[in-house]
């Protein structure tokens, strides 16, 4: 299958490891990548912050980058919610906007769903030698409805030991402009979450959105505790081959 | 005078100041998760009923408001014939006023009052102490709040951010002055301290001629008004004192009886986590030789008919004050209600507030904000009010109105970046050049994040440039 990737601008500029992880891991299960160049932004943080036209304009960009695709891959959950969620309410019924996410969206697939789902795997035959956690992100949690899909890839990778972590599903308090405009909440939560992680043991704490993994990622090395964060991508990637050359 | 929320700060600031408070956050975080844990509870037995009862709630709820013309004046012709008096009050002064003037004629200058979120929403123990009539509250933790001159910071729970012992201390110092006072050996025992309000409650409702009342529910077809509770104060109020004053506001209609089937599983699972309350009062105007003789509704507006205009954020009005989205509120949990300085606090509050009184003030225009958009709030409303879809809708407004310059200059830079893949590679290299100069902590408003949160390496090349780089080498 022909997948193109959308890789969100924030996994494009800060987080290019995870969009290298997905092109290895979707190559290596034998199907075909491809990066439209023109994408830029799904425009989730104006959409949230409550700056609509400009949100409703990168909609536009994105329909028209990804129209012809026969499946669109984003390794974030929040972007994916974003455009499934969201587009529709930018666009005005009827719109040349709603009759394409009318037909696109449906092919728009968090990386997690587009394995389990899609490609109906679960042993992506990755390595990774480390105790996990997984935080189950808001979106991924609640506006996709990912479910167990996460959970039962990363039992499948070998070496990897899945721990469980207190109070998953509540927020890690990133939410976007959150962060900066009630920045002491949202570390607050960031803390929270960050103690129930250190708490587990693990060394590497996992989630399908950088930008969740960013936050509490960002607390974690305040706090110097030595854990390191990995988008769910870079463990599936990984197998025993690259394992031993790194 | 009783306290007010006139004169808070915005939410950043008073979020701040909550979230240093140890002491009430540990009373919060204990509170608001044993009452999860009781609603997961009961509201899981049900299986896949429940989401059937939700998408029920919600259908008949939003139907009623779309009628909601009909329905009151359905609702005006039954207590009428039922031998009870409607009063209409576009807003709180006009409420207020029509209160004070009832309680007048009947000389008595003491009300006791059920728990009420409308009665909160006008201020009216403000507007009746002005008037020289001291209204009780009769609910346990109003009485609290009431006693400590304190403010209400959850709609079930009032006093949810006070712990045992800081609840003997008010019971203590305060009761005295108010009637009958606390006994000097009170521990803070919880039963030593129900026991203190029971005795000093019994005396007010024994003498009180006067009772002022709130409705979960008010059933068109039959005129009937309901009130559910746990204590059973409400119930001494609704049936002892002689005349009986409810204020309720115009979206607590549903049309018929056998709609409440539906709302009497809905809410007392989602409220306290029980089955059903304790205590299920019902009353349908004037019963002759039973209860009070008088009986006065009053229907408020009070901004409702305004939030009616408005087809995203209407749905708001569907809510039927379970505190559900309180409890579950990751932001909530961490500041109390208190930090909203708003009468309806956590998400409800967030989105019901603004709408109501309109955004012109800097407290109720950073409410849309004070939110994460998680999604919880949504998943355990009985309703399904899509509280994240209402508080992005609010902020629009908020970033359509004047003011926000340097914020508008951020989001349009941001824009100008994402309208060309060429400006964001262009970006995305300059960054990946000053990666080792980003210093440690940031000025400005970015500094909020660098305070407490370390920022993510800057790579050195890009995705796009990796993949450009690629392409080429194939
Ligand atoms: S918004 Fe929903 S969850 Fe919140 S108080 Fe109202 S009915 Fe309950």
């Amino acid at each position: 299958m022909r997948i193109a990737l959308f890789i969100t601008c924030v996994n494009d500029t800060l987080f290019p490891d995870t969009g290298r992880a997905v092109v290895r891991l979707l190559e290596r299960l034998g199907h075909e990548v491809v990066f439209p160049t023109d994408q830029t932004c799904c425009g989730q943080m104006h959409y949230n912050t409550g700056y609509r036209r400009p949100a409703a304009r990168l909609a536009v960009r994105f329909a028209r980058t990804f129209e012809n695709a026969d499946a669109v891959v984003v390794p974030s959950a929040s972007c994916a919610a974003m455009i499934r969620d969201n587009y529709p309410r930018l666009s005005r019924s009827g719109s040349r906007l709603a009759r394409r996410m009318d037909s696109l969206a449906p092919r728009v697939y968090d990386l997690t769903e587009f394995l389990v789902d899609v490609l109906e795997v679960t042993d992506v035959g990755a390595y990774y030698p480390h105790k996990v956690v997984y935080h189950p992100t808001c979106h991924g949690l609640r506006f996709l409805g990912l479910g167990d899909r996460p959970y039962r890839l990363l039992r499948a990778v070998r070496g990897l030991e899945l721990l469980e972590l207190p109070e998953a599903t509540e927020c890690c308090g990133f939410g976007g402009t959150f962060s900066v405009k009630n920045g002491d909440v949202s570390s607050a939560m960031g803390f929270d979450k960050a103690r129930h992680v250190v708490e587990t043991g693990a060394e590497v704490l996992c989630a399908v959105d950088n930008s969740c993994l960013m936050h509490i990622g960002g607390t974690l090395s305040r706090q110097r505790s030595g854990l390191r964060t990995a988008h769910i991508a870079e463990i599936l990637a990984s197998t025993e081959k690259e394992y031993a050359r790194t | 005078m009783s306290a007010t929320f006139l004169g808070m700060p915005p939410f950043p600031e008073a979020a701040k100041r909550a979230v240093e408070d140890s002491r009430t956050r540990h009373n919060l975080h204990k509170a608001t998760h044993t009452i999860r844990a009781k609603r997961t509870r009961v509201v899981d037995e049900l299986g896949d009923d429940w989401q059937r009862l939700r998408a029920e709630g919600e259908r008949i709820k939003t139907h009623t408001l779309r009628h909601l013309d009909h329905y009151l004046e359905r609702l005006e012709e039954s207590v009428q014939r039922a031998g009870g008096t409607v009063h209409w009050a576009s807003d709180a002064a006009e409420a207020n006023a029509i209160i004070t003037r009832l309680i007048r004629r009947t000389g008595e200058t003491e009300v006791v009052k059920v728990k009420s979120m409308a009665t909160q929403e006008i201020e009216l123990n403000n507007a009746l102490e002005a008037a020289g009539i001291t209204a009780y509250e009769t609910d346990l933790a109003e009485l609290i709040v009431q006693l400590g001159e304190d403010l209400p910071s959850h709609i079930l729970v009032p006093a949810i951010h006070l712990g045992r012992a800081q609840i003997r201390e008010i019971f203590l110092q305060r009761m005295g002055e108010w009637g009958r006072p606390a006994p000097p050996d009170l521990t803070d025992d919880p039963h030593a301290l129900a026991e203190a309000s029971r005795v000093h409650l019994r005396e007010l409702f024994l003498r009180s001629k006067v009772a002022v009342s709130g409705a979960n529910f008010a059933v068109a077809d039959s005129g009937t008004l309901l009130v559910l509770e746990s204590e059973g104060n409400g119930r001494m109020c609704l049936t002892l004192p002689e005349t009986l004053i409810s204020v309720v506001g115009i979206e607590k209609i549903v049309p018929t009886w056998s709609d409440l089937e539906v709302f009497m599983q809905l809410l007392p699972r989602s409220s306290t986590g029980e089955r059903m309350n304790p205590y299920t009062s019902t009353w349908t105007g004037v019963t002759p030789g039973d209860g009070p003789q008088d009986f006065h509704l009053v229907l408020l507006d009070n901004g409702r008919t305004d939030v009616l205009a408005d087809t995203v954020g209407r749905q708001a009005l569907r809510c039927i004050r379970c505190s559900a989205c309180l409890n579950i509120c990751p932001v909530y949990e961490r500041v109390g209600g208190h930090a909203y300085g708003s009468v309806y606090p956590g998400p409800i509050g967030a989105i019901l507030t603004p709408q109501l009184q309109g955004m012109a003030s800097k407290v109720d225009e950073a409410l849309p904000y004070a939110s994460s958009l998680c999604g919880a709030c949504y998943e355990v409303c009985p309703v399904a009010i899509d509280i994240p879809e209402v508080l992005v809708h609010l902020r629009e407004k908020v970033a359509e109105s004047k003011g926000h310059v340097s914020e508008k200059a951020l989001m349009a830079g941001a824009e100008a970046v994402f309208g060309s893949a060429t400006a964001l590679d262009a970006v995305q290299r300059a960054a990946g050049l000053a990666r080792g100069v980003v210093p440690r902590h940031l000025p400005g408003p970015a500094g909020k994040w660098t305070d407490t949160r370390d920022l993510p390496d800057v790579p050195a090349r890009s995705f796009r440039q990796w993949w450009n780089e690629r392409e080429d080498g194939r």
